[in-house]
């Protein structure tokens, strides 16, 4: 691989003060960019969580640790915060537009995306969004839960109304990082990156582009239509107009099951790079990885059903859907199988990114057989809107695509900063997060399993120990973000000076000083052979 | 089969009310043993090789192995397999599940913010508490007046969405006595999670000595008539009838005969029109202090009769 060599500016120095930042189009600034509002939304969103673990301590009726919070409509309004900033404006976001912004172009030795100035445009779509939604809590705030199940979504407050919109415009946001993330690719390879030698991070990046152009759309419809409903009156979904309530709950699965998987390709991209840096080996089945992703895009936007076995629609949709959905299990499960391979014969070095990548298969493993159990029709019923569900989603998308993301940082904070963190820091992070985790939402597979509902203000005491447990767990968590935040401001103020290539990884983006010049690679790289060639 | 056992042990599911149940659960057993032998297998290996081949030396020299064909192709199939035949097997229970018995006993059961009215063949209601008889088919009518709700009895594995503007349906067979949770499990807004009947499963003779009361409440005294009314039009779970607490809406305890203040700010006696049309008319006056449109109306649900009997009961709560 080509050698670069860079001196005296960077990206972040290359130009001064904040308007250089609010009108950049670097690639790099506005991954940095996307990188600090997440961060501070992860943090709202976290907040929110942690108010409602404090009001399940124990039930209403116990004396002062019973009610925290001071009404059932409070405790809706914080659930549905915590949902929708969690799922619009961290995880669909998190991984694409910060670290798939920075490295995609550096992955694959172009100078910055196809489009930069529509990569500024969908920040500001982002934010124009973001700024929307938490603008709700300041009206009637919105209290329907992340998916606006008509018809209670049309009968609550008119907040709703401005939620679905700020949603609509995050939604243009992610259309438009998709689109120049597949144009990027299609054109701005650098000579000799064909297709096959990509980063596997790049394939991930590339699938989720496919699901961001084409399911993004439908919510908008769907969005759409819910605001010609509420402002004209024409009957869509509310029964009392002669709509269909059911028929919402298509559309929005219908981007939303997509969604989950924009959510959790990238991550998979993420822990594919980990493996073979911190095993120095060859990843095992390029090609199945590769073409894995697209295969769960593919047949993700079938599937969406299996969220609405109990919903009215027929048996036999129902039959279909749990088919559909066991088949897009097996490119998942091969996926794990290729990494546990890569592994053989390696040399595994125990560094904070690559323990995250060990706590991602270790919690995405329980993800995915618990994910087998809800496909499983008759399972589903009596599973269906319990906390096992819960559970199941935060062990895909808080163990899978935050330990993704986390692990991430850690590997990329170097090069995107040019400054180390403290080793020690990351782990003891890793640590309380990861067992903090488990002890938080491994009893809600048992409190499902019991039968206790999603979405409760309360619970009848047979639940108390089990909630207990898990809100003493949601503590432990958040010790270990508290750590990881020291461990990156103190890496950030004092940390030492980054090397090029501080693992010995064989991908581009290291192949360029720490952190990257303005146009990424002083002289433009060609490229002979694959990522991962450790010989 | 003891393996198989020791994991339907472990499952904590709730008491099993129904032959269903046990088959659900035994497929739960199922899954549970074999995916924990998946996680075995999968982290296990995951840590025996990460483990084995720990870095020893900054410069390892690592086996070049880019992928291995019958590898690939073994562990392919053999989660489709293992995918598909559970598919299979609950497709088979599945089934069970929705098709209909004939000659069942069926129970309307209307879904409303927050509560379940429970009406019978005969015309006898009841809310939050379904009791019928062991052994028997019920097929259970849903639907909504408002948003959707579901209908969840954990003891029995079944669950099925009330939706408003049609309905759906779903039955059980109870083998066992006793009072099994029933459970809203639709979002439904500020009370969803109070939203618990029961499903009270009582003998054959039992059963007929309820439905022969339910017959005489009909010739009750008015205040009584009232009483009844009140609970099964979950009145109460909005309305506080023994303290002044402020529940969803104002508590009516002692309310009979007082000035009120309205949210406009005029003043209006609590008397027997006041109660006809708050009513009728929920939200022509607002007692201040309270959100309008809250209460729905119940024009054209309640005849005269049904009228004078809660203005009746309002009026004596002292």
């Amino acid at each position: 691989m080509a050698k670069t060599t860079a001196h005296g500016d960077n990206y972040i120095n290359f130009e001064k003060g904040l308007w250089s930042w609010l009108t950049t189009v670097d690639h790099k600034r506005i991954g940095l960019m996307y990188f600090i509002m997440v961060m501070f939304f992860f943090f709202v969103g976290g907040v929110m969580a942690l108010l409602l673990r404090l009001e399940l301590f124990a039930p209403n009726a116990a004396p002062n640790v019973g009610q925290i919070l001071a009404n059932g409509d409070i405790y809706n309004q914080v659930m549905t915060y915590h949902g929708a900033i969690m799922v619009f404006m961290v995880i669909v976001p998190g991984i694409p537009a910060i670290l798939g912004n920075f490295f995609l172009p550096l992955h694959i030795g172009a100078k910055d995306v196809a489009f930069p100035k529509i990569n500024l445009l969908s920040w500001y779509c982002f934010m124009a969004g973001a700024i929307l939604a938490i603008a709700t809590f300041f009206t009637t705030k919105i209290d329907t839960g992340w998916t606006f199940y008509t018809p209670y979504s049309i009968r609550t407050g008119t907040a709703t109304a401005m939620m679905v919109l700020a949603a609509f415009i995050m939604g243009m946001s992610s259309i438009l990082t998709g689109l120049n993330f597949i144009v990027t690719v299609h054109k701005l390879r650098a000579p000799g990156m064909t297709m096959h030698r990509m980063p596997l991070f790049v394939w991930s990046l590339y699938a989720t582009a496919i699901l961001q152009m084409l399911a993004t759309p439908v919510l908008g419809i769907t969005l759409l239509l819910l605001a010609v409903e509420r402002f004209l009156g024409i009957g869509i979904f509310d029964p009392k107009l002669g709509g269909d309530p059911v028929l919402f709950q298509h559309f929005f699965w219908f981007y939303s099951h997509p969604a989950v998987y924009i959510m959790v390709i990238p991550a998979m991209g993420i822990i594919s790079e980990l493996i073979t840096t911190f095993s120095k080996k060859v990843i095992f089945g390029y090609t199945a990885i590769a073409y894995s992703s697209l295969g769960i895009a593919a047949v993700s936007f079938f599937v969406w059903g299996h969220h609405m076995f109990v919903s009215g629609q027929s048996g036999t949709a129902g039959i279909v859907f749990s088919f559909l959905t066991m088949l897009v299990g097996v490119p998942t499960a091969i996926k794990m199988f290729n990494w546990v391979a890569t592994f053989y014969k390696g040399s595994v070095e125990f560094r904070s990114p690559m323990l995250y990548a060990l706590g991602f298969m270790f919690l995405f493993a329980i993800g995915g057989v618990t994910g087998i159990m809800l496909a499983v029709l008759p399972i589903d019923v009596h599973f269906h809107d319990t906390y096992f569900v819960v559970a199941h989603f935060h062990y895909v998308m808080v163990g899978g695509t935050l330990m993704a993301l986390m692990g991430g940082y850690y590997y990329w904070f170097p090069k995107m900063f040019g400054k180390m963190y403290s080793e020690a820091g990351a782990r003891i992070s890793f640590v309380f997060i990861f067992i903090g985790f488990n002890v938080t939402f491994f009893p809600q597979f048992v409190l499902g399993a019991m039968g206790m509902p999603r979405r409760y203000f309360d619970y009848i005491p047979a639940y108390e120990t089990l909630n207990k447990i898990s809100t003493v767990g949601s503590w432990l968590i958040l010790i270990g973000f508290l750590v990881g935040l020291y461990t990156i401001v103190q890496g950030l103020l004092k940390g030492e000076k980054a090397p090029m290539n501080p693992w010995g990884s064989k991908t581009l983006e290291w192949q360029t000083s720490s952190p990257p010049p303005h146009d990424n690679f002083s002289v433009e790289p060609v490229v002979t052979a694959g990522p991962y060639e450790y010989r | 089969m003891m393996w198989f056992n020791i994991a339907k042990a472990q499952s904590f599911m709730p008491t099993q009310g129904t032959e269903i149940a046990k088959q659900v659960d035994n497929l739960y057993g199922f899954l549970l043993v074999t995916s924990f032998i998946a996680c075995v297998l999968v982290i296990g290996g995951m840590i025996y090789f990460v483990w084995k081949y720990r870095r020893k030396t900054p410069n390892d020299k690592t086996a070049y192995i880019s992928h291995n064909t019958a590898l690939e192709f073994l562990w392919s199939f053999i989660p489709l397999v293992i995918f598909l035949a559970v598919f299979g097997w609950g497709w088979y229970i599945y089934h069970q599940m929705r098709a209909m018995p004939k000659n069942a006993l069926e129970i309307n059961v209307l879904g409303k913010q927050w509560a379940w009215e429970v009406e019978y063949k005969n015309g006898y209601k009841a809310v939050n508490e379904i009791v019928v008889p062991i052994d028997q088919d019920v097929k259970i009518l849903l639907t909504s007046s408002d948003v959707i709700h579901s209908f969840f009895v954990p003891s029995f594995r079944i669950k099925q969405d009330a939706v408003p503007g049609r309905y759906t349906a779903l039955w059980f067979r109870a083998d066992k006595l006793g009072d099994f949770h029933l459970f809203c499990t639709e979002y439904c807004g500020t009370s969803h999670s109070a939203m618990i009947g029961k499903v009270k499963v009582v003998s054959r003779e039992e059963f007929d000595k309820y439905m022969e009361q339910g017959q005489e409440e009909r010739n009750l005294p008015l205040g009584e008539k009232g009483k009844k009314l009140f609970a099964v039009k979950a009145c109460a779970s909005c309305h506080a009838v023994d303290s002044p607490a402020r529940m969803v809406g104002p508590s009516l305890f002692q309310k009979f005969g007082h000035e009120e203040e309205m949210d406009d700010g005029t003043k209006i006696v609590f008397d027997e029109n006041y109660i006809r049309e708050s009513i009728l008319e929920p939200n022509k006056h607002i007692v201040k202090g309270f959100p309008k449109g809250v209460m729905p109306t119940f024009q054209g649900q309640l005849n005269e009769n049904e009228l004078s009997a809660l203005v009746e009961y309002i009026k004596n709560l002292k």
